[in-house]
C-alpha cells in the first residue's frame, strides 16, 4: 500500500507561509494514497509559476517544464506510456494566459489524465500583476487603474469546449479538494480541476475568508452533473454564493481508446530493434 | 540522336495534375532502370496560377536538376513564355493547339507538337482532368519510350481509385501516344529507351526523413503542417498504424515540441519537424530539451524568410539561427544531410546522438532536397545501428535508497548521466526547466550551477571525438575548392564533372554537421587551398560567417542565390569558372 510517506522529499516547499498551494498538495498527495498509485507509475507535469514548482515536492516522476506548456507534454507522456496516471498541475497564468490555446485543445482531445489548476487571480511569483481570472476593476502592479477586462471563466470554457469531466474546488477544504481529485483520476478521461487557491502574498480581496463565506457544494445541493446545460448555468453562478463540486461528468472513449497502435502495449515497451521497412522501400519502386 | 539523356517539363494552372503527370513520368523512366531527378515550382494557391514539374533523365546517376530543358509540356500558353529560354536547340513543344501561338514569340530551332487536346478527349469520353494524361502520353511517343511500362505505372499508381479510373486515364495517355505517332515524323533528336537493369525507389527527401525514423524506431511525431516539411506529417501519419507510431497533428508548434519532449522524456523515440517560422515557434522547447536533457529530433526544412517570406521555395537561410535559436548555452548538434541517402542515414543517427547525449538534434533539410524526388536504390537498413544510450542500471537502482530523487543528472566525465524513465522504480525525479543539481531539484547555488553547465557542455566534447572529420572530395592538388553544405551537394557534384571537361580542377569539402563543426578540418583546407569558394543558397553567406567564426579564416568568394530558386550546376559553373579566370 502506498503511504502518505512515500510521497514526502526532503526539501520543504518554498511557498509563502499560509499559501494555498500547501492545501492542494496535502489533498494531493491524500488522492495518491487514497487511490493506491505507486509513486513510480505517476507523472506529474507542471509549467512555470509557484504552482509550477509542485512536482519537486511530491516524490513522484515530474517534469516542470516552460510556462504555459505544461498540457501539451503531459498530453504526449500518457502518449508514450498509457499506464501512466499523468496529472497537471499549474496556475491560471500558465493555465488560462499564455497557455489558453493548450487548454482549450486539451479539454476536446480527451486524454485519460487530470489537470489541476492552482487558480488565485493574480500572477505570484511575478509579484502581482493581473491573471486572465482577476476580476473586472482589480488594481495590480500592471493595471494601477483597475482591470479593463472582464476575467475568465474556466469552468464555462472546459465545458463548451468538450471536457468529460469538470470540477472546481478549495484549497482551503483540503476534504472537498481530496474527493474531487479522486473523483477526477478515476473518472476514464480528461479531467479538469479549477481550484480556489489564496494569495496570501498579493491577492488580498479573495483571501481564505472570502471564499470560505461563499463557496457551497454542488454535490449537497443535488446538481446533476450528467446535464450539460445546467452545468453551464451553474458556471455562470458568482458573487455572493459560489458553487464548487462536480459540474459536469460524462463518459466518452478517450483520445488512446482511438488509437490501435497502444491498445495492447503502451508505444514506450514497444521493441524498436526488429522494425523492417523492406515494404515500405518496395512501395516506392 | 541523343538517347537516355534529356530533360522533360511540364507547366500549367495549379490543379491541372501537374505532380500527378511528373510522377507518372519518372516511375515510368526509373522502372526500366534509368536515373531520374525531379524538382518542382509552385505558388502558395491551390487551383491556378504556375505550377511546373521538372524530370531529368539519364543512364548515369544524376545529382541534381539542370537549366537545360529538351521537351516542354505547356498545358497553357503561359507555360511556353515562362520557360522558352530554358530550352536546347532541337527541343520540342507540346501544347494545345486550340491556343493561338505565333512560333516568331517563341524562338528559332524548336519544334511545335500541337495537339488537339479537347477534341481527343471528346473523343474518347472520357472524364475528369485528362489533358495531363493525353500530354504525357504524346511526350512518351515523342521520346519513343515503351508505352507499356506507362500503362503499368498509371494502374499501380490508381489502384486505390478503381478500375474505370484506371481505364480512363490509361487510354487518355495512349490517345496522345497514339496521336502523335499518327501525326509527326518519328525524327525528334532526344529519345528514351530501356536499360533492363531493375527500378529504383523514387523519393524525396521528406520520404527519406521519414523511412529512416521509422527504421530507427521512432514511435511518436508530432507536428504543425508547415511547407515544406508537411509532407512528413502525411507520411507519418499514413504509416502510423502500420508501424505502430503515435502521430498528432497539434494544435501549433509550440504544443508539437513540447509534446515530442514529453514522449522522449517518457522514453520513446521522438520527433517534430517543420519550417523556420514554426521553428520561431519551437524556440523556447528547444531549450527545454536542452535542459532537461531529453532526447528530440527536429526536423527544420528552410525556405525563404524572413517571415511568411517565399513558402513554397527554397533557401539556406536559417544556418544560423538554428545553430542560435533559443536563450543560453547547451549542447545543440546541428545534422545537414546533402542528398536523399544521407536525409535517411542521418535522420537515424540523429535519433542516436538524441539518446545518446540527451539533447535535442536539428537536421536542417530545405525544399529542394525535401520536395524534389531522386531515383534511389534501396537504402540499407542496418547500416546505422541503434544505440538507445545509457540508462541506470537496475541493480545499482535496486540497491539505492528509497527516499530520495534518483541522480537524473550525476555530474560524469563525459558529461552522459544514465537515463531513467517513468515506470522505472527507483528511478524518480523531476526533470526541471530551472537550473538544477544532479538530482534534478532547482538550486541556484554557484557551484551547482557551475558544474551543471560544464556537464552538459562536456555532451558536446564527446560528441566532437566522436564524429570523422569530412573529406575533401575531387581533384588532389585542384585550382579551387568548394566548401558548403546541405542540398546544394548535388549541383556542385554536376558542376565538377562540368568543370573537369574544361580542365579546371576542383574539390568539394562538404559540412554534414554545422555543430559540433570540424573547425580543425576545414581550417586545413582553408590553409592549403589554392583558392576556397562557398557555395549557399542565402543572401549573406551564412556558412562562410560560420566558418569564420569557428576558424579565424575567411573563404576567397561567396557564391550566393536567394532567389526562392536553387542552383543550377550551369551557374555554378559558370561563377567558378570567372572566379578561376578572373580571381
Amino acid at each position: 500500500m502506498v503511504k502518505m510517506t512515500d510521497l514526502n522529499v526532503i526539501d520543504r516547499p518554498n511557498w509563502c507561509p499560509g499559501c494555498g498551494n500547501f492545501g492542494i498538495l496535502i489533498a494531493l498527495k491524500g488522492a495518491i494514497v487514497e487511490l493506491n498509485i505507486e509513486p513510480e507509475n505517476i507523472a506529474m507535469i507542471s509549467g512555470i509559476g509557484c504552482s509550477g514548482k509542485l512536482p519537486h515536492w511530491i516524490r513522484t516522476y515530474g517534469l516542470h517544464g516552460i510556462h504555459g506548456r505544461a498540457l501539451p507534454v503531459a498530453t504526449a507522456v500518457k502518449l508514450a506510456n498509457n499506464g501512466l496516471t499523468v496529472f497537471t498541475v499549474g496556475g491560471d497564468g500558465d493555465g488560462y494566459g499564455i497557455g489558453m490555446c493548450h487548454f482549450i485543445h486539451t479539454m476536446r482531445r480527451n486524454i485519460d489524465m487530470t489537470y489541476i489548476v492552482h487558480n488565485n487571480m493574480i500572477y505570484g511569483l511575478t509579484t502581482g500583476q493581473t491573471s486572465p481570472t482577476s476580476e473586472k476593476g482589480v488594481r495590480t502592479k500592471s493595471t494601477p487603474s483597475g482591470v479593463i477586462e472582464v476575467p475568465v471563466n474556466p469552468i464555462a470554457l472546459a465545458i463548451s469546449a468538450g471536457a468529460t469531466f469538470v470540477a472546481r474546488s478549495f484549497g482551503g477544504d483540503v476534504k472537498h479538494l481530496q474527493k474531487t481529485i479522486v473523483a477526477a483520476v478515476k473518472h476514464r478521461g480528461l479531467s479538469f480541476v479549477d481550484v480556489f487557491q489564496p494569495c496570501v502574498s498579493f491577492n488580498y480581496v479573495n483571501t481564505y475568508d472570502w471564499y470560505k463565506q461563499r463557496v457551497y457544494d454542488l454535490q449537497d445541493a443535488g446538481h446533476d452533473t450528467t446535464d450539460k446545460i445546467k452545468a453551464f448555468t451553474k458556471s455562470q453562478e458568482w458573487g455572493e454564493h459560489i458553487p464548487i463540486g462536480v459540474f459536469y461528468e460524462v463518459l466518452s472513449p478517450t483520445y488512446e481508446d482511438e488509437l490501435p497502435q497502444i491498445k495492447d502495449t503502451p508505444l514506450v515497451k514497444q521493441p524498436i530493434d526488429n522494425i523492417d521497412i523492406s515494404g515500405l522501400m518496395d512501395d516506392f519502386v | 540522336m541523343v538517347i537516355n539523356r534529356l530533360t522533360w517539363k511540364i507547366g500549367g494552372k495549379a490543379g491541372e495534375g501537374i505532380m500527378a503527370t511528373g510522377m507518372i513520368f519518372s516511375q515510368s523512366c526509373s522502372r526500366s532502370g534509368l536515373y531520374v531527378y525531379d524538382i518542382s515550382e509552385y505558388p502558395s494557391l491551390i487551383k491556378g496560377g504556375h505550377n511546373n514539374l521538372q524530370v531529368r533523365v539519364e543512364d548515369r546517376e544524376i545529382f541534381s536538376q539542370v537549366k537545360a530543358v529538351n521537351i516542354l509540356i505547356a498545358l497553357n500558353k503561359e507555360t511556353i513564355l515562362l520557360h522558352k529560354d530554358e530550352l536546347v536547340n532541337g527541343a520540342g513543344i507540346i501544347y494545345d493547339s486550340s491556343e493561338v501561338i505565333d512560333p516568331k514569340e517563341i524562338r528559332d530551332n524548336i519544334r511545335l507538337y500541337p495537339i488537339p487536346f479537347n477534341n481527343i478527349i471528346k473523343e474518347i469520353g472520357v472524364q475528369g482532368i485528362m489533358k495531363n494524361n493525353v500530354a504525357l502520353g504524346a511526350s512518351i511517343a515523342l521520346v519513343d519510350y515503351d508505352f507499356g511500362i506507362v500503362a503499368e505505372v498509371i494502374r499501380d499508381n490508381f489502384k486505390r481509385k478503381g478500375d474505370k479510373i484506371i481505364d480512363e486515364n490509361t487510354r487518355a495517355a495512349k490517345a496522345g501516344y497514339d496521336y502523335i505517332k499518327n501525326n509527326f515524323k518519328n525524327d525528334f533528336e532526344y529519345k528514351l529507351e530501356k536499360t533492363g537493369k531493375p527500378g529504383r525507389m523514387i523519393l524525396t527527401g521528406n520520404d527519406a526523413i521519414c523511412m529512416g525514423a521509422i527504421n530507427a524506431g521512432c514511435k511518436f511525431y508530432a507536428a504543425y503542417p508547415m511547407t515544406p516539411a508537411s509532407s512528413i506529417l502525411h507520411f507519418m501519419a499514413a504509416q502510423e498504424r502500420r508501424f505502430n507510431i503515435v502521430v498528432k497533428h497539434s494544435e501549433d508548434e509550440i504544443s508539437a515540441i513540447n509534446m515530442a519532449i514529453g514522449a522522449g522524456f517518457t522514453g520513446v523515440r521522438a520527433m517534430t519537424g517543420t519550417s523556420g517560422g514554426g521553428f520561431c515557434l519551437m524556440t523556447e522547447g528547444y531549450g527545454l530539451a536542452g535542459m532537461l536533457e531529453v532526447p528530440v529530433v527536429i526536423i527544420l526544412s528552410m525556405r525563404p524568410g524572413p517571415s511568411t517570406g517565399l513558402p513554397t521555395w527554397s533557401e539556406q537561410g536559417d544556418l544560423k539561427f538554428a545553430l542560435n535559436a533559443s536563450q543560453g548555452d547547451f549542447p545543440r548538434p546541428v545534422l545537414v544531410p546533402g542528398d536523399i541517402e544521407e536525409s535517411f542515414y542521418l535522420t537515424q543517427v540523429a535519433f542516436n546522438i538524441a539518446e545518446k547525449y540527451q539533447t535535442p538534434v536539428i537536421v536542417l533539410s530545405d525544399k529542394n532536397l525535401a520536395e524534389s524526388h531522386k531515383a534511389t536504390d534501396k537504402f540499407d537498413t542496418k547500416k546505422v545501428t541503434i544505440d538507445r544510450g545509457s540508462y541506470a542500471d537496475p541493480t545499482d537502482l535496486a540497491a539505492s535508497p528509497d527516499t530520495t530523487f534518483f541522480k537524473r543528472y550525476k555530474y560524469t566525465e563525459n558529461g552522459i548521466s544514465p537515463r531513467t524513465i517513468p515506470g522505472m522504480k527507483k528511478g524518480i525525479h523531476t526533470a526541471s526547466s530551472d537550473e538544477h543539481d544532479e538530482e534534478g531539484s532547482i538550486s541556484e547555488d554557484i557551484d551547482v550551477r557551475i558544474k551543471m553547465m560544464q556537464k552538459r557542455a562536456r555532451k558536446m566534447d564527446t560528441l566532437a571525438k566522436e564524429l570523422k572529420q569530412p573529406e575533401l572530395v575531387g581533384s588532389q592538388d585542384a585550382d579551387i575548392t568548394i566548401i558548403a553544405t546541405g542540398s546544394t551537394k548535388g549541383p556542385i557534384k554536376e558542376a565538377m564533372i562540368l568543370l573537369e571537361k574544361e580542365g579546371i580542377k576542383v574539390n568539394f569539402l562538404q559540412i554534414v554537421y554545422l555543430n559540433p563543426f570540424p573547425s580543425e578540418k576545414v581550417a586545413k583546407v582553408l590553409g592549403s587551398a589554392k583558392k576556397t569558394v562557398v557555395v549557399e543558397n542565402n543572401f549573406s553567406g551564412q556558412l562562410a560567417d560560420i566558418i569564420r567564426e569557428k576558424t579565424g579564416k575567411d573563404v576567397d568568394k561567396r557564391i550566393l542565390k536567394y532567389d526562392g530558386r536553387p542552383f543550377y550546376p550551369e551557374e555554378i559553373f559558370t561563377a567558378i569558372k570567372e572566379v578561376v579566370t578572373h580571381g
